[in-house]
């Protein structure tokens, strides 16, 4: 039976000793994991908000925006020995849990995924696979020895990506 | 953004008193629709991070039916009504005909879902209005919808514009339960959440100084 590491909301976590990486109830927010190919090394985080910049200065949790949690999971693997440029990435979430609240501001999920694409793509990451959008709840799991991303979902099952 | 350190506990009290009257209001209209007494638990204000709230709908990936209605306004923030799946059954079969097998009026059918949501914009409404009267406050509530799913998805929806400018909310939940029916966790539960930006509007309505 394998070690698990959580990460909680606006959290982030590496993966040491091939723990699995696990977070539940994503909804609007995307879980976003970093490995390197060939390797164990990996690290996952649950962001809830696309970028810093329309926050205020305020402390925030490390984990909660696209445009910090990114580049900090990429400083954290690099901390541990992986290689930047043989990183991928796998990406699940960002659902729109209530389909009536339609305004701009509410669809955080869909612009939480495009936020994360952006950070992966100037990061130079390629995004090997996803299960973005819907309208369902999701929880995830990743083997770090075997890179697959395992998602459940309350009305869907669960798949394997 | 200012530091949420101003709110001292007399700001919490009144707000659980806010919360009081207008839990026992939502409780009553729970209970003219359901035929059935409701007791509700004292509500609890508190100011909390942001990441304990899934656990105080019986955990993150606790499945739960729940109504939001987002608040607009004077103090915007989220209202959310909700029951553990299971729980949301037993609403409904008090709403509709329990003796109509066939029809299967549970959260699965889409009879059962559209009792459920009616009866979480009731509660909210009068939740609301008894929230407005006492305030002074003009809020509206946006447009109702259900959601089935893990409480921590269904809460992140109501977080995202909160935790733009801080890593905490304000939270005022009450937990309601049929009279004389054993405890049970999430029948029916209110949870209210407003966004930073309603703090102060909020206490000055209220007549509570805020010293900062």
């Amino acid at each position: 039976m394998n070690e698990v590491v959580t990460i909680g909301m606006a959290e982030l976590s590496c993966s040491s000793e091939s723990a699995l990486l696990r977070t539940s109830g994503l909804g609007s927010c995307v879980g976003v994991i970093i490995y390197q190919e060939g390797s164990t090394h990996a690290a996952m985080a649950h962001i809830m908000l696309p970028s810093v910049t329309i926050s205020s200065n305020r402390e925030h949790k490390i984990g909660k925006f696209a445009d910090v949690a990114i580049p900090e999971l990429v400083r954290q693997l690099r901390a541990k020995g992986a290689a930047s440029y043989r990183l991928k990435a796998k990406i699940a979430g960002g659902a729109q849990m209530f389909a009536s609240a339609g305004n701009e501001m509410m669809r955080v999920g869909e612009r939480n995924v495009i936020a994360v694409k952006e950070q992966l793509n100037e990061l130079k990451i390629p995004l090997i696979a996803e299960d973005t959008g819907g309208k369902n709840g999701r929880t995830i799991s990743f083997d770090p020895t075997t890179h697959e991303l395992t998602i459940r979902t309350v009305h869907l099952g669960t798949k394997v990506i | 953004m200012k530091d949420f350190d101003f709110i001292h506990s007399t700001h919490l009290d009144v707000l659980q008193e806010i919360g009081n009257i207008g839990a026992g209001h939502a409780a009553t209209s729970l209970s003219a629709l359901l035929g059935r007494k409701i007791e509700m638990t004292i509500p609890e204000a508190a100011i909390i991070p942001f990441d304990q709230i899934p656990d105080r709908m019986g955990g993150s990936e606790n499945e739960i039916a729940a109504i939001y209605t987002p608040i607009t306004g004077d103090a915007p923030g989220s209202v959310y009504f909700f029951s553990d799946a299971i729980q949301s059954n037993a609403v409904i079969q008090q709403l509709t005909d329990p003796l109509s097998e066939s029809s299967k009026q549970d959260l699965a059918a889409q009879y059962g879902q559209s009792a459920f949501l009616e009866a979480g914009n009731i509660v909210i409404g009068s939740y609301l209005s008894a929230f407005a009267d006492l305030t002074g406050l003009q809020v509206a509530r946006g447009v109702p919808d259900l959601s089935i799913d893990m409480a921590g998805a269904i809460i992140s929806h109501g977080l995202s514009r909160l935790l733009i400018q801080s890593d905490v909310a304000i939270c005022i939940d009450t937990h309601m339960k049929i009279d004389g029916e054993a405890t049970v966790r999430n029948f029916g539960s209110i949870l209210l959440l407003f966004d930073p930006e309603s703090f102060e509007v909020l206490f000055k309505a209220l007549g509570v100084e805020i010293d900062e």
